[in-house]
This record gives C-alpha cells, structure tokens and sequence, in this order.
C-alpha cells in the first residue's frame, strides 16, 4: 500500500544513507555502520572512488567561484548532503561576503545536522525537500527569505542527478527549475559516468546494484546524456568535460586515472 | 611543482636566519607530493601544499629550537587532520618524509649534532602521530555525535509531525458528520465515533459490544451480508450499499454505507472501517421524487416512463410473462374539445376517461398509463388468451360509452384502439408502440368508437403519417433529403432555360420517397419552413455553380422552387429569400419561386405583399397548377406573377393525336391572355413529340416533362442541354 502523504517517512540507521556514504568516502565520521559498510563494497566495486568524490568536490569549489566571479552570489545547492569541511556557503563566501545560499536535501538526517551547521547564520538555509518537487523547493519559507528570485541563482546539483533514473524525469525537472528562475541564472552540475577512465561498466553495473539494495538508485550516463541536462543553458568553456578538466587552477597533474570517471560542466540562461 | 606566492608562505620572516632559504620550500613540495595522494581535502594541490609549507615551517622552528621542546608536532598533526588527511595511509606517508627529508632540507647539520638531530626529528614525529590521533579521535567523536544528534533531532521531528497529524485525525475521526466504525477482521468493534453512536441512538459501549455481523435488518439486501463476507475473507477491498440499520425508537436508519478493507504493511487483512452516511432523508425525497417521475400530476396514473419501464421488463425478462397484450388509446376528437370548451374542462374530461379506465385495467399483471395527451395505454401480462386482451378493448370502450359529467356538462367521449398481442421473445417495446400506434390510426381511420388488432403484415407495409411526422425532424437534421432537377426546356429552339428543384426524402427504411408523402405532412407540422429554406439554400447555390460553370451556354440558367402556402404567410419569407441569394451570390432574376393558384388567390393584399417585394427585386413568382383554382381571371391583373404555369390536366388532352380540339382551345385562349398580360406560359407533363409540337405552336414559352428529360442529380442537368 502507498504511503498516505501526511505520514512522514521513518528514519531507519539500518538503511544505508546516500548522503552519509559520502561523508564516508570523503574520510568522515557522519555515518553508522550501515552507511560504512555499504559504502566499502562501492569502494571495493569500484576502487579509488573517494579520488572522484575528492576531484567533485574541488570541482564544485572551483564551479562555485567561478559563478561569484560571474556576478551571481546566491546558491541553491540541491543533494547538499552532510556539510563537511568546505562547504559551497564557505567557499562562496571566501569569495563573496554577501553570497547567500540555500541547501536543499532529502534525507531529515542530513537536513538536521545542516541546520546544526549553520544555526546562527543568518544568510544561509536549509530545506527539507526534493530534486523532483521543484515547485516545493521555489516555493519554501528559506528559499523566499534568503532568494531574490528576481536575480540569477547558481543552482548546484553536484553529484546527484545520478542518483536519479528515467522514472524521475530528471531532465524535464532541470528544465523546470530552468524556466523558473531568473535568466543569467548558473547552471553546476557534475555526475557520475563510466565513458573515460579506467573503470569498466560491468563495476558501473557493481556501484548500481549496491545502491539498489541500500534502497537507492544510481545511475551512470554518458557525456552525451549529460550534456542534455544543459539544453536551453549556454555552456561556459571548457562545456561537458571529466571533472579535473573543468578549469584547473594549476596544470592538471592526475595521481589515478579514476578521477575521470565523471563529467562536470556549468551553463548559463540567456 | 611550487606553491603559489600566497598565504603564509609569504609572511614577513620572523625566525633567525641559518636554515638555507629553499630547504623548507623544497621539503613541503616533496611532502605534498607523497601525501596529497592521500588526503581527501577538496583542496588543490597547491593549496596544500602551502598548507604544508606552513607546518613545515612550524617543525623546522622546534628543530632549531636552542630549548628543543616537541609540542608543536602535535599542533602539525592536528592541522593535517583538519585538512582532511585522515585516510589510513596518510600518516605514514606524513611521517616518512619527515623521518627521510627533514633533517636533510630543514637543517644546518652545523647547528645540531647528527644524535641530536635525529633525537630531535624521532621526538617530533611522535609529536606529530601524538596530535594526528588525538584530533582525528576528537574529530571522530565529534562528528559521530553531530551525526547521532542530527538522527535524533530529525526522528524527533518526525515524531513531532506524526503526533501533530495523529492529534488532527482523531479530531476529523471523532467530529466528523459521517458515523465512522472500524473493526478488528473477526468483526469486533473496536472503535466508533460520536456521530455514528447519534445516527444509531444508541451508545458508544453498545454499540462496541455487538459484532458487526449482527447488524441485521429485515429490509437488507442479500448482496450486502455476501460482499461483507467476501471482504472478510480479504477478497474485497471495499463495497458500497444503501443499508438500514434499526434505531432504538423503532425507525429505521438509511444509510449509504461505505466499507474498506485496511490492509497492513506485509498486505495482511487487518481491519474493516465503515464509512456511513444518514440518507433516511433524502431517500424519503427520493421515493416521493420518484412517484412523481413515474406518475402522471393530472390523473395519478403511471406514466410514460413507468410504462416504458414495465414494457421493457416484460420483454426483457427470460422467464415471465412469455406475452403481453397492449391497448393503445387515443380519445376521438379530443382536440376539438379542449378548443371549445378550453383546457379545464379537457383536463377534467382526461381524469373522469383515467376514473372509468382504470375500473377494467386493474387486475394483476395489468396496468393503465397515460403517455400522452389524450393517449391511454392498457398493458396486460401473459393474457390468458388473445381473446382477453380484446375483451378489455371493448370493456374500455364500454366504459366510455355513456357520457361524463364535466362541471356541469355531460360530455360524451368515444376513443380508438390499436391492439397488439403477441409472445414477449420476439418484439421490442419501441415495436410494439409503432404498432399499436399505427394500428389506432387505422381504427381512427375506420371512423372511430372502436378497436383494430395488429395485423404484422400490413404493419411492415404501412408508413403511418404518424410515423413519418414523428421523423421529419430527425431526417431534417440527418440530412436525409436531396434534391433532384428537372430541366425547364425554352420552346421557341429547344434550348436549356433552367430547372425545376424537386426535394425527395431517402428515407433509411422505405427508400426514396416523394414529396406528396411528405411535403403535405411538413406542412402540416411547419417543419415545411426549415426544409424550404434548406432546398432554396441548395437550389440556389447549385444554379450559382451551374451559372458559375457555364452551364446552359451564354444565358444564366434559372432555377425554379416550390414555396408552400405556409412559408407564403412566413413573416421572414423576403428576408430569408433575400439573404440566401446574397450569401450564394445569385442575382434575383435566376430564382423563380412557384406558389400554386389556390394560395396565391386565397390571399388578400397584405400576404400577397412579401411576393411584390420579391418580384420588384427581380424574382421571378410563377403560378403553379393554373387551372386548378378557378382564379378570378380579371385577378390575374393584380397578382405579382410573371409566369403561369398551366397544370398538367390541360397538356394530358394533347397527347392524343389528333389533339382534343376542346383542349387545343382553352390552351390557346389561356396562352393569349397570359400574353396579353405580360405573363409567360410554362407547360409540364410533356411527354411526346407531337405534344411538344403543339404546345410550342400555340405559342407556349417553356416546358418540362419527361420528353425532354426526367429529374435528376444536378451533375446530369448539363447532359440534358
């Protein structure tokens, strides 16, 4: 039977969490051991994975800096996940004081040590909700007191498409938050994908069925796919490209070719 | 790789000169280079590598120290944890370039003994490992309680929003309007709410101490005990029924019940819940609205639909009745009554006929309805013998044949019968109606006072002007008319003139009928105003298409059409015409309208004026059927005509030869008078040469007739020419 909407989903520390397993390839303690051992069988699946994880992250500051150097200081980072060291509101506001940001997560365990992270902080936010609500997410109290969505946004969802199958329409929701917000609006996206790097899609097919039976869904995509995200964005240079190509800061020197195991690019609206 | 000019790198050097200047710089990047590998920091290379040459810095200060004190390895230690280098290989990768290339870049070996330095070095290492531990313990332990207290706060929270919602729905269970009950799979109550124990007046304890399985009332249906079995059993989901339920104080409660089946999360039956809802009102509302639906106001007999309700059962049913007898009654000049003596007196005739009918109609399996005006029916199931249903026929006429009194007045009233009788298997109610209807108007037909029983073969024959009336409408709207043309031929050479628009009725089940079957009965009924609209419309645009084509050479071809008396006195007729021949772009001059004598001279001045109008715009009026109407011939002066047209009786006597010289004569002197007032003369029912010959010579301007070509579709008119 369907959960009726009213009743909120438990919360259940025997089912691995998406958000927590990453915490955990990136070397922190924001997890139980469900989270932990889940996570071991995809870096066992998949080795080298907190190398890909690190690169998203770097490429994820970088992306971040780029749209305050493009003049856009609000942010809504949708499968924000645990704040770790480095958060999107640190980075932007090392590059700009007045940038304000918005963290959006599904997952209320996440969603609560976020607002733990940031109590007290008067320009930042953060909302229960969902990628494949949009309407909801516009529409929340944090969004319309921290967002004026008059002016350009940088809409982050770093990491997380691919955590979306057909069935949740992940292109039609892009499209979505696309048309609603204001043109000029940034456009950050990276996900996960077996088209370069070393790794085979038979250990795609590994990293899918172990989030399958924690209950998730993963799913890679080719850089093809991925570029569609940006229909109706105009792609900044270098366009789609693996994550440490998107505009290094120094010459890129790759210690594991793992690391190309994702595409990241960001776009703007006209 | 070096590290960029930034950060601390660059502060104003506040140590003692001595460590040779690149050493530190050279010692971080090959620090950075074993351990970023290792790190998990979203910092760039080079930023950590400034981070490093930071640390660097802090042991190459402890090293030289001239009071050599380890301390500051831990601070290094917990630096590197806080730069997110906490992966199990970190540390030694930290450790073993400090043990292999500290001393060598960071260190004068002049300042230290070789012992000491690596004394030194070994001390800071375990510094480092000292504080590495003690901040990733600490950053484990924070972190893991961050996480468990954000667990705690978000189930909180649930348990908060869960709460709020339970609180919200025990209120809408227990203050809801509707009686709400749910019950364990065994049928025991478990819970009810207020409004439920008020329908039932009876308590909430009473009510929990009852299984719902005696719940029982006398009026149930056996469907609701077996749907609520079925769901016991988990092979429904839900049901929904009008039940009663006995109150306290004796009455009974209607309700419209509604129940579910409640399912567990494994899918396991787990309770019912009854939704139920007061109706005892409305269904009392109901049973009046439906009397009154099903019953006549005036003589509280069922009506129409109540009868076509039991006639269809009757049929319908495999079982009983196996036959059923009809009498179809119709009052004999009803209509003349309600006009003489008005509506009231009509009606109170209707209830004294509905009095005396319904003595000989009421036994079992009988009943009287009026389903319309004037029109009674008798319906009788299984009939003993065909004989009875005759029988009651001519008691019905009986009891009609002393009068009633009516305010006063004895009225007598007589009526007509169509009797059918047959087997219920092979007819169907819409059948049988027809039949009965059509077998009244032969007994109407017959003279009245009496009954005809249905005779199935003259009845497939038979289009009942009834029934044809009854389907004009629909074969209007259908489109089940055409047209067809028969040409209009000029005498003097034979040429094509124009046509005649002749509207035919393709009727779907007795084919192509005339107009005398059906114009008279248009007529009669008024739908003639729409069909002649719609034949002008289409003649009309079929000469502007023939005229368009080139049809009939260098003279625009005319089209001649019927008006009937009743769309003579229509108040829109020259509106109408008008604005027909402006939409199809016809000039007026191509259109003839034919009115037949005895309407035209039944007219006085003012019907007559609409026809002026026309003319004087340029339409054409011919005088159809002249001779017919023994016209006032000095009229003839006054009359908008610009044709005659002389009625086929004069052009029969022609076609013998030689010609009947009485014929010859009177055509002769009508041809002149017309001439004489400016009138031209058109002749129909040409059927030979020799004829046409003769009426050309008496100086006949046109014809028609099947001499020159019968009616047709107008894509066979150009043939014709």
């Amino acid at each position: 039977m369907e959960r009726p909407a009213w009743a909120p989903h438990g919360i259940d520390l025997s089912v691995p969490s998406v958000s927590r397993m990453y915490d955990y390839y990136l070397g922190g303690s924001h997890n139980f051991e469900a989270d932990r051992v889940a996570a071991r069988k995809v870096i066992e699946a998949f080795p080298g994975l907190p190398k890909i994880v690190q690169a998203n992250r770097a490429f994820m500051r970088r992306a971040v800096r780029h749209a305050v150097a493009e003049g856009v200081t609000q942010f809504l980072d949708i499968g924000s996940g645990i704040p770790t060291f480095g958060n999107v509101h640190e980075v932007a506001r090392e590059a700009s004081p007045e940038a304000r940001v918005v963290y959006v997560d599904n997952d209320p365990v996440a969603v609560a040590h976020s607002k733990a992270v940031v109590a007290g902080d008067d320009r930042v936010g953060v909302v229960a909700g969902d990628f494949r609500e949009p309407a909801a997410i516009l529409a929340s109290r944090q969004v319309e007191d921290l967002i004026d969505l008059n002016r350009p946004v940088a809409l982050l969802l770093v990491s997380l498409l691919h955590f979306m199958d057909e069935d949740d329409k992940p292109y039609e929701r892009v499209a979505e938050f696309r048309d609603a917000l204001a043109p000029g609006s940034v456009l950050v996206l990276s996900h996960a994908s077996v088209e370069r790097g070393p790794a085979t899609t038979a250990q795609g097919d590994d990293v899918s069925d172990i989030y399958r039976r924690g209950g998730s869904t993963f799913v890679m995509r080719t850089s093809a796919e991925i570029a569609r995200f940006f229909d109706g964005f105009e792609l900044a240079e270098p366009g789609v490209v693996t994550l440490p190509d998107w505009r290094p800061e120094g010459p890129v020197d790759v210690d594991d070719p793992i690391v190309y195991s994702g595409f990241a690019g960001v776009g703007r609206t006209a | 790789m070096r590290a960029k000019s930034s950060g601390a790198a660059d502060r104003p050097d506040a140590r003692g000169g001595g460590e040779p200047p690149d050493g530190v710089r050279r010692f971080a990047t090959i620090w950075c280079r074993a351990v970023y590998p290792a790190t998990a920091t979203s910092m760039t290379k080079d930023e950590f590598e400034g981070l490093l040459l930071r640390q660097a810095r802090v042991l190459t200060d402890a090293l030289r120290a001239p009071r050599f004190d380890p301390a500051p390895g831990r601070a290094v230690g917990e630096a590197l944890v806080a730069a997110h280098c906490t992966a199990p290989d970190a540390l030694p990768a930290v450790l073993g370039v400090v043990d292999s290339y500290l001393l060598l870049y960071c260190l004068d070996p002049a300042e230290l003994s070789a012992d000491e330095a690596r004394a030194r070095c070994a001390r800071l290492q375990h510094a480092i490992s000292a504080g590495f531990a003690r901040a990733l313990q600490e950053r484990t332990r924070s972190e893991q309680e961050a996480v468990s207290l954000a667990a705690l706060t978000a189930q909180q929270e649930m348990a908060d929003a869960l709460h709020v919602s339970e609180t919200r729905f025990r209120a809408v269970f227990k203050d809801a309007a509707l009686g709400i009950s749910i019950a364990d799979m065994d049928g025991r109550v478990l819970d009810v709410n207020d409004a439920l124990a008020r329908m039932l007046g009876r308590s909430e304890p009473h009510i929990r101490s009852r299984n719902i399985l005696e719940w029982t009332h006398p009026e149930d249906t056996p469907e609701v005990w077996r749907l609520q079995r079925e769901l016991m059993r988990g092979e429904r989901e839900h049901y929904h029924m009008e039940k009663p339920y006995s109150r306290t104080d004796g009455t009974v409660l209607w309700t419209n019940l509604t129940v579910s089946l409640l399912r567990d999360a494994e899918g396991e039956p787990r309770y019912m819940l009854a939704m139920i809802e007061d109706v005892s009102e409305r269904r009392l509302l109901n049973l009046r609205l439906r009397y009154q639906a099903t019953h006549d106001a005036l003589t509280d007999l069922p009506n129409r639909s109540l009868f076509f309700e039991r006639l269809e059962q009757a049929l319908s049913s495999n079982s009983a009745p196996t036959r059923v007898g009809l009498c179809y009654l119709d009052l004999d000049g009803f209509k003349a009554v309600n006009d003489s003596l008005g509506h009231a007196v009509g009606d109170q005739l209707l209830i004294g006929v509905a009095e005396r009918l319904g003595t000989i109609a009421s036994g079992p399996g009988q009943m009287l309805a009026r389903i319309g005006g004037d029109e009674f029916v008798a319906l009788m199931l299984d009939p003993p013998t065909p004989d009875a249903v005759t029988d009651l026929a001519e008691r019905a006429l009986e009891a009609l044949s002393t009068p009633i009194e009516v305010g006063g007045r004895e009225l007598l009233v007589r009526a007509s019968i169509g009797i059918v009788e047959g087997p219920t298997a092979h007819l169907t109610s819409a059948e049988v109606l027809r039949s009965a209807d059509i077998t009244m108007y032969r007994a109407k037909a017959e003279g009245g006072n009496r009954y005809a029983v249905a005779d199935p073969d003259s009845d497939a024959r038979a289009i009942s002007r009834h029934h044809l009336t009854h389907h004009l409408p629909a074969a209007l709207k259908g489109a089940e008319f055409f047209i067809e043309y028969q040409p209009l031929v000029k005498m003097e050479d034979g040429s094509l003139e124009g046509a005649e628009a002749l509207v035919r009725w393709s009727h779907p089940r007795h084919g192509v009928l005339g107009p005398d079957r059906f114009i008279p009965l248009a007529e009669h009924t008024g739908l003639i105003v729409p069909l002649g609209r719609w034949v002008l419309q289409e003649a009309v645009r079929q000469a502007c298409q023939w005229q368009v084509r080139g049809i009939g050479g260098p003279r625009p071809l005319k089209v001649n059409v019927n008006l009937s008396p009743r769309q003579l006195h229509h108040p829109e007729l020259v509106e109408d015409t008008v604005a027909v021949l402006e939409e199809a772009g016809l000039p007026p001059s191509s259109l003839c309208l034919k009115v037949t004598e005895t309407a035209m001279i039944s007219a006085d001045e003012n019907e007559l004026r609409p026809l002026r109008e026309l003319a004087d715009l340029g339409v054409g009026i011919a005088l159809d059927d002249f001779g017919t109407g023994y016209s006032n011939l000095a009229n003839l002066r006054r009359l908008p005509a610009s044709t005659l047209k002389l009625d086929r009786s004069f052009t029969q006597g022609l076609q013998r030869d030689p010609a009947d010289p009485i014929d010859l004569k009177i055509v002769e002197g009508i041809v002149s008078l017309a001439h004489t007032l400016q009138l031209s003369v058109t002749v129909e029912g040409v059927e030979t040469s020799a004829q046409a010959e003769q009426l050309r010579d008496l100086g006949c301007d046109s014809a028609q007739g099947w001499f020159y070509a019968r009616p047709g579709p107008p894509e066979r008119l150009p043939e014709a020419v």
